[in-house]
């Protein structure tokens, strides 16, 4: 294989110095576009009682100013996931009633950005103000109903759908009688872990652009992850046909799932419908954190149970998950929380998981890099680790006696593990971070102590029945490729290893294959770049497309050829008879054949539609140094081994892995979420919200390696590298601080002020 | 960001503070990094950046001034100050988020807005620094730190002759964040100064440590002197009494630090 | 009020308020390569060089650029094309916000340090934030660039 396994550079990169117009900000403006500012409530929940725009409407400049009034009475969701979602439709692009401090209130559109801000300082508001309620636990028991109203549509309602006390969902997962295998283990440990709501901290804020085309139709010109259900998205909420919505991505300035959801588009595209003008809305970055999505805050009680000799016998987790204000992709996350992990210790006898998502009046949650298995990873491995330390077992040792194989079936699994090389990552992890189970802890001076942690993951590539992707792939008259592809490459290089399954499946070089994608008029669907899924999905679908053009070639070259089908042979520059090579047609002839004369252009086109998920399967190891006099953990270096099955692309694989685990340690260790009483939250800015510098931590921390296992249903083999990264990090720094300490950490992130304290309690109970 | 009806950018220092007094709500643009994120009017701007305030310069006597337009870049790699008092004030500063915020935010603003977070200000106030202001006058940095704001121009920061050692501890957990205190120690012919800032409030001299540490007690019980006569706050950051618990072992830790140097 | 900016060795007529930052006045004369990331100083994705030394545009009032020297991305792209290529052959620019400013820290580095250790880059490019690559690729794009020019 000469594409595959080969770090192609990415497609992309040269743009980027020449200061090329790229994002969407870059696309230039149409006489007349008007600038969008949002006025948004300062309450957590209220209900408008007055709102007066008399003011704002004289600022010279201002063309619209928008309130619940004159915005459609249709309720949507946000969730850009596949048709029927399970999130309730349950928001209007403005209204009456506000539900975080955060919420829209009013838009402004005027002839520039500062008037539009002037002009959204005019309005006057007056507010009934509503008792509010920020924690799941208690907005279940509150009386307050957050979401009272009685027109809001469930496509797919999920079990537990109870709004009236707040609850979306109630998932579940029974495997076996964890109650009976938990009553008969022999060492039972139960604890509870808490996950923060984690900002996506894109750089690029989120924002769009949108205007009228000549013949009447919606253009949102976008930064997006999914542009087909973007698109669905818009039309829905704006009650137009969706034919009459065309969404155009722009490169993104990253997304990790926060530009999976419909935020500004509604917006700005209602500003256009209103006065037929173009409207750019761009978020700053104040609105970017407190007014978009986050990571859905959970806390998870684990209960495991297992005999004396290191067998585990039952799991069983309780989850809240707090999705705020509204339930964007709450039951699905809550659902992935256990879709994705327990596939990990699907040995075990027994298995239940039962995880409720509630409304609360803080900033919703959505999607974000691990979707629930983050925290759900998180929460289960935190207490592996601590079952293994009550058992006197070494962790590793724990894992590797109690995790996933290769042909492991039935339990929760969707189907058949049938490629796995966990056991590899976890034992070239182990020699990697030089793990000795005798001395895993080192005194470095009296105020440091180092040791070493582990964690393991599984992520699903792909969500079975859902995913589908549809490419067309076109031989040009020079001879080179065009594929066209509804993926949405959000900077992880997709375009770049698509071009290189394709270029693989036709035998040419990538760089014969130029990759279109992003256009919902002139590209093909796909559910977009979400769940570990576009190579695995798109690149399934680009093999058989490439089959299929390749017989179409074929059949074209045999037909000039004046043989048959069956004697002519293609080898990638031609068509050519196999047993008088010199008899051929070239690429370059095909190509023009394709263009010219009445035969049938040589394009073809395939979809996929993902049926089995396979597992990715991945290691962490971290080394840590404490300060045991100021609870300041340093994060030494952090190893990681992935079956992401075969690698397409080392470097973008390598990159992908690398970022995740960077993300993870943002979360371990830094990233913390700070609101208000009145729920306004406080870490609304890079000042205040830190993710990993540069600094945090040593240059040559993370260390990421592959171990390739063959998927069988993969292209190539492929599976996944995109979101399981994140989930072993903080894991594996906690089961390294209790090597180091003997304390247990359960609420991230793991400040300094809160190691410390547990270092104090530990002092106090010896 | 603040609107402006009008915007000087004078050449001498001696027309900026003119421009000060002429209009009570004219404002100073220095650094511009704190300023920009206000959403205010400003009638009148001045624009500090012309006036030639950015130097560093020794005297015979030891004696260093620095300007108060002088970058927090130029206080990190300046030779002047990088060797003055083993380096503590240029450690300070260039641990201050990263080199393209350091080019622009200023020594002078640093000091004058008295900001508690202030990473500048505990160092120099170890070194009993003295700063110039153009309507009252020298006036050395303790007393500054307890008067109210006024309206005036700080001009330089005077840093006196010093022939010790010094260390800067910050605590932060990020290293792009603020810290979560500070402690800058400076020991010069026996004499111990000790300022720990970011408590959160502004940085502050612990006195009874100070009079400890002259007297030779051991690292501990100065550190442990420190924490007792200084007060902490509650932020984002920290709670008080973690701040209590930093202080004492950072304190210890910039003196064992100090007499490594000694 | 006009302001007149050498930007990447041309003469330029601005058009802006003076207290507008040096971020929306590059913008809006078409220098796309310039970006808004956190607008409180912190994220490093806006800089560019004022006389040669980097800065974040987006504090720098544009009065104080009157008459002085700005270089972007688009000036330089001659000296930046082989950490381009370094940081492509990486896949390390990602989403590629935060590369025009990584790029112009990097070059600024090279010319003011000469050639740093690894704490060393990465002290000097503490506030060139990225959110995607985990920085490591970064790192070995910007060694293998400093390598090769050397």
């Amino acid at each position: 294989m000469k594409n595959i396994g080969v770090s192609v550079p990415k497609v992309d990169t040269a743009a980027l110095a020449t200061g090329a117009p790229v994002y969407v900000d870059d696309y230039p403006k149409l006489p007349g576009t008007l600038y969008v500012k949002v006025l948004r409530s300062p309450y957590a929940h209220a209900r408008i009682s007055a709102i007066d725009t008399t003011r704002a409407k004289a600022v010279p400049g201002v063309a619209a100013v928008l309130t619940y009034k004159d915005a459609p009475d249709i309720r949507y969701s946000s969730c850009g996931g596949s048709y029927p979602e399970s999130s309730p439709y349950d928001r209007k692009i403005l209204e009456q009633t506000v539900r975080y401090v955060g919420d829209e209130v009013a838009l402004v559109a005027a002839e520039t950005e500062k008037a539009a801000e002037r002009a959204s300082r005019l309005i006057k508001v007056e507010y009934e103000l509503l008792p509010a309620v920020f924690e799941p636990e208690e907005s279940e028991e509150s009386g307050i109903v957050i979401h009272d109203e009685s027109d809001i549509f469930v496509p797919a309602q999920p079990a537990g759908y109870a709004p009236e006390k707040n609850q979306i969902s109630c998932f579940k997962v029974n495997v076996g009688d964890v109650e009976a295998e938990l009553a008969k283990a022999e060492v039972v440990h139960t604890a509870m872990y808490e996950t923060q709501a984690q900002a996506h901290a894109m750089m690029e804020t989120l924002r769009s652009y949108t205007y009228l085309a000549p013949d009447g139709r919606l253009t949102v010109i976008a930064t997006t992850q999914a542009p087909y259900h973007l698109r669905r998205q818009v039309a829905y909420s704006l009650g137009l046909p969706i034919g009459k919505v065309r969404v155009i991505k722009m490169r993104v300035g990253g997304g990790f799932g926060g530009k999976k959801v419909a935020v500004t588009e509604p917006l700005a595209g209602l500003v256009t419908l209103k006065t037929g003008r173009p409207a750019c809305l761009i978020l700053d970055r104040q609105e970017n954190f407190s007014a978009t999505t986050t990571r859905h805050a959970m806390r998870m009680q684990v209960t495991l149970g297992a005999d004396r000799d290191g067998t585990l016998k039952a799991i069983r987790i309780d989850n809240y998950s707090n999705t705020g204000a509204y339930g964007e992709e709450g039951p699905a996350v809550t659902m992935v929380a256990a879709n994705n992990i327990l596939p990990s210790y699907n040995r075990a006898n027994a298995i239940s998981y039962c995880g409720r998502t509630i409304y609360t009046n803080i900033v919703p949650g959505g999607a974000l890099r691990g979707y629930g298995a983050t925290q759900g990873g998180f929460a289960l491995e935190c207490a592996i680790s601590e079952l293994a330390a009550k058992l006197g077992m070494d962790s590793y040792e724990f894992r590797l006696k109690n995790m996933a194989r290769l042909g492991d079936v039935g339990g929760v699994l969707h189907s058949e593990i049938k490629s796995c090389a966990l056991e590899r990552c976890m034992e070239m992890g182990r020699r990697m971070i030089g793990w000795d189970s005798k001395s895993r802890c080192k005194v470095v001076d009296q105020d440091h102590v180092r040791a070493l942690g582990v964690a393991l993951t599984t992520h699903r590539t792909s969500i079975p029945n859902a995913d589908k992707a549809t490419v067309t792939i076109r031989l040009e008259r020079d001879g080179s490729y065009l594929l066209l592809t509804g993926a949405a490459d959000l900077g992880t290089g997709s375009d770049t290893v698509l071009a290189q399954i394709a270029a693989e499946a036709l035998d040419t070089s990538a760089e014969r294959v130029c990759v279109r994608s992003g256009d919902t008029d002139y590209g093909t669907y796909d559910t977009g770049a979400f769940a570990s899924s576009t190579t695995y999905v798109a690149g399934n679908a680009i093999l058989k497309a490439a089959e299929k053009l390749k017989a179409m070639m074929v059949q074209s070259g045999a037909a000039k050829l004046k043989c048959s089908e069956e004697e002519a042979v293609f080898d990638g520059t031609k068509v050519f008879v196999e047993k008088s090579p010199e008899q051929f047609v070239s690429l370059e002839q095909l190509g023009s054949i394709s263009e010219g004369g009445a035969a049938d252009q040589l394009i073809a086109s395939a979809t996929y539609s993902s049926m089995l998920a396979p597992l990715t399967f991945m290691s962490g190891f971290a080394e840590i140094e404490l300060d045991i006099r100021t609870g300041k953990i340093k994060l030494l270096r952090f190893v990681s081994v992935a079956d992401c099955g075969k690698v397409i692309n080392p470097a973008l694989a390598r990159v992908q892995a690398e970022g995740g685990i960077m993300m993870g340690i943002g979360m371990a260790l830094f990233e913390e979420v700070h609101r208000s009483e009145t729920g306004r939250l406080e870490t609304d800015s890079f000042m205040q919200y830190k993710i990993p510098c540069r600094e945090d931590v040593p240059p040559d921390c993370i260390q990421v390696e592959f171990v390739e296992s063959e998927e069988p249903s993969g292209p190539y083999g492929a599976k996944s590298i995109g979101e399981a990264s994140v989930h072993t990090v903080a894991p594996a720094i906690a089961d390294a601080v209790y090597q180091a300490a003997g304390i247990h950490l359960r609420t991230l992130p793991f400040t300094p002020e809160r190691v410390l304290r547990a270092l104090r309690e530990r002092k106090h109970e010896n | 960001m603040y609107r402006v009806n009008k915007y000087e950018r004078p050449e001498t220092v001696e027309a900026c503070a003119e421009l000060l007094r002429s209009s009570p709500r004219s404002m100073l643009i220095a650094g511009n990094m704190f300023l920009r994120m206000s959403n205010i009017n400003i009638p009148l701007a001045i624009d500090l950046s012309a006036c030639g305030l950015d130097y560093v310069r020794k005297e015979e006597d030891g004696t260093i001034r620095i300007g108060a337009m002088c970058s927090l870049r130029e206080l990190e790699v300046n030779p002047l100050l990088r060797g003055y008092c083993t380096g503590l004030i240029s450690q300070a500063a260039g641990e201050i988020i990263g080199v393209q915020f350091r080019n622009l935010a200023t020594a002078g603003a640093s000091v004058f807005s008295k900001y508690g977070f202030s990473d500048v200000i505990t160092p120099l106030l170890a070194v009993d620094a003295r700063i110039n202001l153009f309507e009252q006058g020298e006036v050395s940095l303790e007393e500054f730190l307890r008067q109210p704001l006024r309206r005036d121009l700080l001009t330089e920061i005077i840093l006196p002759p010093c022939e010790g050692a010094g260390k800067f501890i910050s605590f932060r957990n990020s290293a792009g964040d603020f810290s979560i205190l500070n402690v800058a120690v400076s020991s010069a012919g026996g004499r111990v100064r000790i300022a720990v800032g970011a408590r959160p409030a502004r940085a502050a001299l612990a006195y009874e440590a100070m009079k400890l540490a002259d007297a030779g007690a051991r690292q501990e019980e100065v550190a442990a002197a420190a924490a007792a006569e200084l007060s902490f706050g509650t932020n984002m950051r920290g709670s008080a009494e973690y701040r209590r618990a930093l202080c004492s072992v950072l304190v210890e830790r910039t003196l064992t630090a100090i007499g490594e140097v000694e | 009020m006009q302001f007149k900016i050498n930007i990447n060795g041309r003469s330029t007529i601005c058009e802006a308020q003076p207290e507008d930052s040096l971020l929306e006045v590059l913008r809006r004369i078409g220098i796309y390569s310039v970006r808004s990331g956190c607008e409180t100083g912190n994220c490093g994705v806006c800089t560019v060089w004022l006389n040669g030394t980097p800065v974040l545009s987006c504090s720098v009032p544009v009065a104080r650029a009157e008459g002085q020297c700005v270089t972007t991305v688009e000036g330089v792209s001659e000296e930046a094309a082989a950490l381009v290529e370094a940081l492509s052959e990486e896949g390390a620019d990602q989403c590629g916000y935060c590369a025009p400013g990584l790029i112009m820290a990097v070059l600024a580095m090279k010319r003011e340090l000469s050639m740093p250790d690894e704490e060393g880059i990465a002290h000097y490019l503490n506030g060139n934030l990225c959110r995607c690559s985990g920085y490591r690729a970064q790192m070995r794009a910007i060694r293998k660039f400093l390598c090769a020019e050397k």
